[in-house]
């Protein structure tokens, strides 16, 4: 036999993993396929997501109140986004990242949370900063460019906004073996055992920052979940052309189990998340979750979508719209009436208010504050240019 | 007194850390079992456990990355980056997280991490092994960067960098690890700042600069050319961000004349701010400009010739010569 023919099988084989590789792409990436769990359809339904009654147990357990809670969230930061978005426009911020479409996506996952959980944000996270407690102006100083964020994380335990894409999710595992060692997992203490969300997009899930993180998270068994909101574009790119799976089969081959959620469907996301989170929680370890949902908006408001899509994309989702369908589900249940959404609109004018003044009267940072806060200890070269720019600001004064 | 290598001192270092502080942890690549490829870190996982000297995934980014959340959770990490050439898949995560994670909190949150990374060539590697890279990490504001060059430093300067609140990368000499020195390793108060530049050797006609692994190879060529009647002052600059420019500028204001050594290239080296800051300082003192002696422009060359790379006693002499050719 000649070494051809021994190799001849391989070369087959070969052959075929290469046909597999350049096979088109499954149909199922385009709707998020059949395995995307959902409680409400798009037309405002309460549904059960087939072998998983334990999700419809957790919505079962929630009050009126929650629900229309989980409403009012959505009403009021889509509002402040509106806001920001018209401020932007206006001269007044610098730029906005708009997160139109994605309110349930990030409201579900945030209701989810404990105070004690950790969230790690990306920049777009307004809606999971407005559920723990940010003060929405805080976000804007960052888009005004009064600031690089400057918030206390520790505060409402959110971090920073990070805007290097996927730089985060490294950082999340990281806190999340603090909470290892801190021995702050799986002792069943409901208020001790804490775990941490790392937000991204479909886009950050090419990045290596992403992937080395589920290899950490996979290796140490840290309490994290991964929330991707796949809301379709990578700026211009659309996700077809990101991913040849569903992202939430990504993190799979590096040992965390992965959840596709409708992402406009606020009770789905709550119910997955609280499961991932309250897994984690208990030491079982990191999961992915794919919150699939839309980026109505712009990117920011420096982009042109229309450059790349079609507004017909667009319209079919507006049939999926998360505010829209939750609001008729409590609409038929009962659960809420017109008075009640009327209030929340006239709260979320209100809101808007105050954002635009807010806003408006942010002062500019003292140009000498840029001086502050790169280190801790005092550096010499800091303070040597610290002074030398304020006797040359000096040698301004009284007229030039 | 103990007799130990400079490794030997930075692991004593550490050890110290570690007992003191519970919250001090090693996170790097082959730490635990192994000690380290340069067996830095020997022994800590067998006395400190698993949850402290922590064995991760090969995947640098990721360690500086994780590193940071563990910061951020209260901890103070030290990261191993097992060589100098494997930092730059960290490069994003230190220069845009680490160092900027203050200042974008607005002094809310701090990141007290060392960064250790054995630095430099003269070890026979292949490439990738040999690097100086402290340039990129000194321009970065944010961060602050020392490099030891004798045991006894070894050991004080990385208990300091870990009590620093600020994020610190710390170089070490990897050939000269194992080059021994006395160290008082029962003495509990360190003999001087981790950011203070320190006269190794006094002399009257040409000051020198180094740190790190050129600080012996200067050493060495101060012994040569005192046999030759030339009095040579080594300054040890130790730490290279901050730089202590005063330590520095008394000496050249007594000699006159400055050599700048590194075993990175020159082109945008630590040698050509220094050349700068001590012509604009000491303009009136120097007689001759201010003279490079550096590894030269160009990929780490392969080690059969590295030799020739590398600034040795016969380039710094040459060097010397040249100032004081003036």
């Amino acid at each position: 036999m000649s070494d051809n023919e021994v190799a001849m099988p391989e070369h087959a084989a070969h052959a075929a993993a290469v046909a597999a590789l350049t096979a088109p792409v499954p149909e199922t990436i385009g709707d998020g396929g059949a395995e995307l769990v959902q409680l409400l359809t798009p037309e405002g339904e309460r549904v059960d997501h087939v072998g998983h009654p334990e999700y419809s147990a957790t919505i079962d357990e929630l009050t009126d109140d929650d629900l229309r809670g989980f409403y009012r969230d959505q009403v009021l930061i889509r509002r402040v986004d509106a806001e920001a978005t018209a401020l932007q426009r206006q001269g007044e911020l610098g730029i906005w990242a708009s997160l139109l479409g994605q309110e349930a996506a990030q409201v579900g996952s945030a209701r989810a949370l404990r105070t004690q959980d950790y969230a790690f944000p990306t920049y777009r996270e307004h809606g999971v900063a407005w559920v723990r407690g940010v003060n929405p102006l805080n976000l804007l100083g960052l888009f005004r460019g009064v600031n690089q964020g400057g918030w206390d994380p520790n505060e409402n335990n959110f971090h920073l906004y990070t805007i290097v894409i996927g730089a985060q999710t490294l950082h999340a595992v990281g806190y999340a073996m603090g909470i290892q060692h801190d021995h702050a997992v799986g002792t069943g203490e409901p208020d001790r055992d804490a775990a941490v969300i790392a937000y991204f997009g479909d886009g950050a899930t090419a990045q290596g920052d992403v992937n080395e993180s589920f290899v950490y998270a996979a290796s140490m068994n840290a309490p994290v979940v991964f929330f991707c909101q796949n809301n379709q574009w990578a700026i211009s790119q659309p996700v077809e052309k990101q991913t040849r799976i569903p992202l939430y089969q990504r993190a799979r081959g590096c040992g965390c189990p992965g959840v596709g959620v409708d992402g406009n469907d606020v009770l789905a996301v709550y119910a997955v998340t609280k499961a991932a989170m309250n897994a984690a929680r208990s030491g079982q370890g990191p999961m992915m979750i794919e919150a699939y949902t839309y980026r109505m908006g712009a990117h920011t408001t420096s982009d042109d979508p229309t450059k790349y899509r079609v507004s017909a994309d667009v319209e079919v989702w507006k049939l999926r719209d998360p505010i829209a369908r939750l609001k008729a589900y409590l609409t038929s249940s009962g659960k809420a009436d017109k008075s009640y959404f009327d209030a929340v609109d006239v709260e979320a004018d209100a809101l808007a208010v105050t954002v635009r003044e807010g806003c408006l009267s942010m002062p500019d940072p003292e140009p000498a504050s840029m001086f502050d806060n790169v280190y801790v200890d005092e550096h010499p070269l800091v303070e040597a240019e610290r002074a030398a720019f304020a006797a040359y600001t000096a040698s301004f004064e009284g007229g030039h | 007194m103990s007799k130990i290598g400079i490794g030997k001192a930075i692991n004593a270092g550490m050890r110290r850390a570690m007992e003191r502080d519970p919250k001090v942890v090693i996170m790097g690549e082959d730490i635990g079992k192994l000690g380290g490829v340069f067996r830095v870190t020997e022994n800590l996982q067998k006395d400190f456990g698993e949850d402290r000297v922590i064995d991760t995934p090969l995947a640098e980014s990721g360690i500086v990355g994780t590193a940071i959340g563990m910061a951020l959770r209260g901890y103070r990490p030290i990261v191993e980056i097992q060589f100098d050439g494997f930092v730059y898949p960290a490069f994003s995560q230190i220069t845009c997280q680490v160092a900027k994670m203050r200042a974008r909190s607005l002094g809310k949150i701090k990141l007290p991490m060392v960064i250790r990374i054995p630095v430099g060539g003269g070890i026979g590697a292949v490439e990738h092994h040999s690097e100086s890279n402290e340039a990129y990490f000194a321009h970065t504001a944010g961060l602050r960067v020392v490099a030891c060059s004798n045991p006894e430093d070894a050991y004080w300067m990385i208990q300091q960098a870990i009590e620093s609140d600020d994020p610190i990368v710390f170089y070490e000499p990897k050939r000269r690890y194992h080059e021994k020195g006395e160290v008082d390793l029962t003495a509990t108060t360190a003999p001087r700042s981790l950011f203070e530049a320190t006269i190794a050797r006094a002399g009257s006609d040409v000051t020198v600069a180094a740190y790190g692994p050129m600080v012996k190879v200067c050493l060495d060529a101060a012994t040569v050319a005192a046999e030759e009647g030339r009095s040579i002052e080594v300054i040890d600059l130790r730490s290279l961000s901050p730089l202590d420019l005063d330590v520095l500028a008394t000496s050249v204001e007594k000699t006159g004349r400055l050599v700048v050594t590194h075993e990175a290239p020159t082109f945008l080296g630590m040698g050509a701010e220094i050349a700068a800051a001590i012509s604009q300082r000491c303009f009136y003192h120097l007689e001759s400009p201010v003279i490079r002696v550096g590894g030269y422009n160009l990929p780490y060359p392969p080690s059969r010739i590295e030799e020739d790379f590398l600034p040795d006693l016969d380039r710094v002499l040459d060097g010397v010569d040249r100032a004081l050719a003036y």
